[in-house]
């Protein structure tokens, strides 16, 4: 039997370490490749230009190399669900591979194609190319729970297995006999489309600074190795004013996209540690990167909530500010803080930020200064961001935002300091907002501060040329640390730096009663719930937290009182008084001799007792 | 109605324990002889303290459809003890993602349980119309009587948009109606000093916590006179331009109690600002009177804001750097602060912060827990420092980027907790 093979390259678009691909073409007869391009979706979607490019140039590329095989890439117009019944019969199609994908959405798509194949009978080939390892297993191995802390996170790792090697690039030895039937109209039918094409705007395009495609990438990654051996220091390199720029050794992008396999820099970076260091184990840190990323793929991966606040189990509700015109102001580079400014008009013309100026803005957004909900901020860099993945994007936010994986709240990036301290002299600035090139470096990042001469003389008028400031970063930075801590004291087990969080905990503010606990359970008991997960790997020591119990529980206090109430009359009875005592207040009872009487009167009494008992409460 | 009331006091009557215990037997036994409808009486016939337990996990929307079981239920959901705490939650869908309380829930609230209600917090975004629903509510808090009321802006200060006159009327409401106020949150509002005097001549006896953190209308004499006449006031937050010699002597009075928590936020309106300062013997009464009070100071200040700062000795136990602040100052609170407990530096200069941590970690022998944002400091002095401190620190947090390897320690080489 003939057996027709399709590789469908969603992500993973390389020829180098693609396992399903290479396991499909064994005893395959013919093999096509394609791509799957949604035309009306990238009119309307949310990804933006640079992305759009930097994933037509990885196309183009994979299109390169597979004609040198004498094979060639079919981009496809339509939708999955649509295409693969058609193709299947069109080309009498009995296998079909891709790479398995994490995401939640990816997840349920390929069960769609997965049903539709089986229906056609055709064969699926499914393996794990773009992390590091399998993501179900570290799950596994947490206890069928995605770790919740990167420390955690590092702590399964050890315990897995090794890395898988890296599978044998596609050559032409290995595809054999193994051919791609192609028609005349092949680039008609099934070409690369441009920009163009795709309703894209580019007049004025400036030359992409991170060009896609497999082939760029190994490159990078030889170029970045050779600096690591030059540099034989294996830390990460410590910010300055250069490290904001984009570099051509920088690999996440494509990582992302997946020109780049992660396993190969992997052993690539193990083999030049063991080569530099003599031998030695390499540590978990050398990963860092990689790691980082395998971490958020993790956590995201049976959660399809996770780029969401609202059902997300695990991101702190905060109640985040809607505010649109602050937020445009933010993502257009309007903010009036030059370094701010500087970041996102760097993100919008090249696509990419280095990840502590990630750190600048995504803090100015959201715990900051605007107090807005990381969910628009992670809009913004997917649209933006080469490198942002649906998982890793997501949680970067998250985290940044303090909404989950716990990081100190306490320290907020200052728009003005920051900057300065990492480029003091101002040309990163200087580069991206011509506007304020005038400037002398004591302004250059806060302009508004300027004499009037300086902005003269800089010809820029804060407030006419250059905007003024939208918030005042010291009463923004104090209000929203106190609303975090807020936040954080009603997660009853966070035991961070918190300076006095612990302090207004007391009650009777917050009623730390055990019965108060319980009322407030009515709206906050999701997040208890919540908090207690957390505590189990709180990443800090924990701290004795004071609580006060000096409110009394009135459960407590009414049956004290009953039982004072009712020993009374049995002081009174033992003082042998009792009679007299009766007598002499009880008009009911004032000719009580006998023991009957007493008995009744007993009796009556009780019963009195209890209707109060009943009354008070 | 009748009919629950009078199953669940004959079981009262018997005891609760014993009349559960009857029920629970009885039931088995029909369990075993008979259908499913004895069971929905048994559930019917829960005790009412056993309901409100069961309520009390159950979070309001849960509650009120459970209330719509049956009578018993419902007079459940009405229990006093299930309405003494609430927290209102106003919020705009134009400016906050979160849902608030329905309108139909705060309507009957006022109505049936505003005479329950003895915890109150109001949550409130950023809108002014959230902040005055909130203070519709209040006005309508007649009566009833507080023993807490917070009120909490979640975002942005909404209660500082909304005109004075209409929040102080509101606040004034709670202030004459509930006589035994005991805690009082009310940062980022404009409460003033008229209505505090309100606050103190109905609640004075009963006071135990004011947090009013950047309240602008309110004078140093205005909390004077809380200070005077609240001689149980236990913990106090304010803005550092409330703070006065003055105040601090009426809080060591011998009347007053001990001062537990001080919390002192000291922010910059305007670069340049001139700040008046605290006389030592101040303080020193202060902690003569009260020797366990933790002093916690926030400081958003500009570098050269800090003139007055640190120069005598100060009982802060409790120190926060929200800006940058010098090297110098920091060695100044290596000298002068004995009582450090926690110190959060968020951001310093370029230069390395080595000889002044030393310095705290010599001095501040209570020093338990330490946090750096944007400094610097080389591997070697950090390692230094933790040795000093030992066991005692129980908190460290420390960005990866502050510490600046040097000739004896790689970051390699240093462990993180």
């Amino acid at each position: 039997m003939v057996v027709n093979t399709i590789h469908w390259f969603r992500k993973g678009l390389r020829l180098h370490d693609n396992p399903s691909l290479k396991d499909s073409i064994q005893g395959s007869d013919t093999l096509r490749c394609i791509y799957i391009l949604d035309p009306w979706f990238a009119g309307s979607s949310n990804v933006g230009i640079n992305r759009w490019r930097f994933l037509l140039h990885c196309l183009e590329d994979l299109d390169a190399s597979l004609r040198k095989l004498n094979s060639r890439l079919f981009v496809i117009r339509g939708q999955p669900t649509d295409v693969f019944p058609r193709l299947f019969k069109e080309w009498q199609i009995n296998r079909l591979s891709y790479e398995y994908d994490s995401e939640p959405f990816g997840k349920e798509r390929d069960a769609a194609i997965q049903k539709l194949a089986n229906e056609a009978g055709v064969e699926v080939t499914v393996r794990i190319s773009h992390t590091l390892y399998n993501l179900d297993k570290i799950i596994e191995l947490n206890g069928n729970q995605p770790p919740l802390t990167y420390k955690r996170f590092q702590a399964v790792i050890n315990r897995m297995d090794a890395v898988e090697m890296p599978a044998e690039t596609i050559t032409s030895e290995v595809l054999k006999n193994c051919v791609t039937p192609i028609s005349e109209d092949h680039d008609e039918k099934f070409g690369v489309p441009s920009l163009e094409e795709l309703g894209f705007e580019t007049e004025g395009l400036t030359t992409a600074v991170w060009p896609g495609g497999e082939t760029e990438a190994l490159m990078r990654l030889e170029r970045h190795l050779e600096r690591k051996a030059w540099v034989a220091n294996f830390e990460r390199p410590r910010m300055n004013a250069n490290s904001l720029l984009a570099s051509p050794t920088g690999l996440s992008p494509y990582l992302r996209f997946g020109c780049l396999s992660c396993r190969l820099f992997y052993f690539k970076l193990t083999d030049l540690y063991r080569k530099v260091k003599k031998n030695h184990t390499p540590p978990l840190s050398l990963y860092g990167q990689l790691l980082w990323r395998e971490f958020f793929y993790t956590t995201a991966t049976n959660n399809p909530c996770f780029d969401k606040m609202d059902g997300n189990p695990i991101c702190v509700q905060i109640p985040w500010d809607r505010n649109p015109e602050a937020l445009a102001k933010w993502a257009e580079g309007r903010t009036g803080f030059p370094w701010i400014d500087a970041i996102m008009t760097q993100l919008r013309q090249e696509g990419w930020i280095h990840h502590l100026a990630r750190h600048g803005v995504a803090c100015f957004l959201t715990r900051g200064d605007l107090w807005i909900s990381w969910e628009e901020g992670m809009k913004v860099f997917e649209e933006l961001l080469l490198d942002a993945d649906w998982s890793v994007n997501a949680g970067s936010w998250m985290w940044l935002s303090c909404s989950s994986f716990f990081q100190q709240f306490f320290h907020c990036y200052c728009p003005v300091g920051f900057g300065r301290r990492t480029d003091p002299n101002g040309d990163y600035i200087r580069r991206y907002l011509p506007i304020l090139r005038g400037f002398p470096a004591k302004y250059i990042y806060d302009p508004w501060n300027a004499p009037d001469e300086v902005q003269k003389a800089a010809k820029c008028i804060i407030g006419v040329h250059y905007p003024k400031p939208m918030v005042n970063h010291a009463e923004a930075s104090r209000i929203n640390i106190e609303r975090m801590k807020q936040i954080y004291q009603q997660l009853s087990c966070y035991r961070g730096l918190g300076m006095d969080v612990y302090i207004w905990d007391s009650p009777p503010f917050d009623l730390r009663t055990e019965e108060a606990s319980r009322m407030r359970g009515e709206t906050s008991s999701s997040n208890l719930k919540k908090s207690r997960r957390f505590s189990l790997q709180a990443p800090l020591t924990q701290r004795i937290c004071l609580t006060h119990g000096n409110s009394l529980n009135p459960e407590v206090v009414v049956v004290v009182v009953v039982v004072v109430i009712i020993s009374i009359p049995f002081i009174f009875f033992q003082l042998s008084n009792f009679r007299e005592w009766a007598g002499a207040y009880h008009p009911l009872c004032c000719r009580a001799n006998n023991n009957k009487y007493n008995c009744c009167l007993f009796v009556l009494f009780f019963l009195l007792l209890f209707v109060c008992f009943k009354i008070a409460q | 109605m009748k009919r629950g009331l009078q199953g669940n006091e004959q079981e009262d009557g018997g005891g609760t324990s014993g009349g559960c215990q009857k029920t629970l037997k009885r039931s088995r036994k029909q369990r075993r002889e008979k259908d499913l409808e004895d069971e929905e009486v048994r559930w019917e016939c829960l005790p009412q303290e056993i309901l409100l337990h069961v309520f009390q996990y159950l979070p309001l929307l849960d509650r009120a459809f459970a209330s719509q079981v049956c009578r018993g239920w419902n007079e459940a959901f009405h229990m006093p003890e299930l309405w003494r705490c609430f927290e209102f939650e106003l919020n705009q869908p134009a400016s906050s993602y979160l849902k608030a309380t329905h309108p139909d829930l705060i309507k009957q609230i006022i109505k049936r349980h505003s005479d329950h209600l003895q915890y109150v917090s109001f949550k409130v975004d950023s809108s002014r119309e959230s902040a005055e629903a909130a203070c519709d509510i209040l006005s309508q808090l007649v009566n009833c009587s507080l023993k807490t009321l917070g009120l909490i802006s979640t975002a942005r200060p909404s209660f500082m948009e909304m005109p004075k006159s209409h929040f102080i009327s509101a606040l004034t409401v709670v202030f004459v109606n509930s006589k035994s106020l005991s805690s009082l949150k009310i940062d980022d509002t404009p409460v003033d000093d008229p209505s505090l005097k309100v606050l103190v001549a109905n609640n004075s006896d009963t006071l135990k916590l004011l947090k009013m953190s950047s309240c602008p209308h309110v004078s140093p004499a205005g909390i004077l006179c809380v200070a005077d006449q609240c001689h149980g006031l236990r913990e106090l937050a304010l803005n550092y331009h409330l703070l006065s010699d003055e105040l601090l002597i009426a809080l060591s009075s011998e009347k007053h109690v001990h001062l537990e928590h001080l919390r002192i936020d000291v922010v910059s309106e305007n670069p340049g600002q001139q700040f008046h300062t605290i006389k030592k013997s101040s303080w020193d009464a202060m902690k003569r009177h009260s020797p366990k009070f933790n002093l916690v100071m926030y400081f958003y200040l500009y570098e050269d804001e800090f003139g007055p700062f640190f120069r005598d000795e100060i009982p802060v136990t409790h120190l926060y750097f929200g800006r940058s602040v010098s090297k110098d100052v920091l060695g100044r609170v290596g000298l002068n602060c004995p009582r450090l407990v926690e110190l959060v530096v968020c951001a310093n200069g370029l230069r390395p912060l080595d000889e002044e941590l030393i310095r705290i970690a010599q001095r501040c022998t209570q020093l338990s827990a330490i946090g750096l944002g944007e400094c610097e400091v080389s591997c070697s002095a950090f390692v230094e420092f933790v040795k000093m401190c030992g066991d005692r620190l129980t908190q460290l947090s420390i960005m990866e980027e502050v510490l600046v390897p040097d000739h004896r320690y790689g970051l390699d080489d240093i462990h993180w907790e």
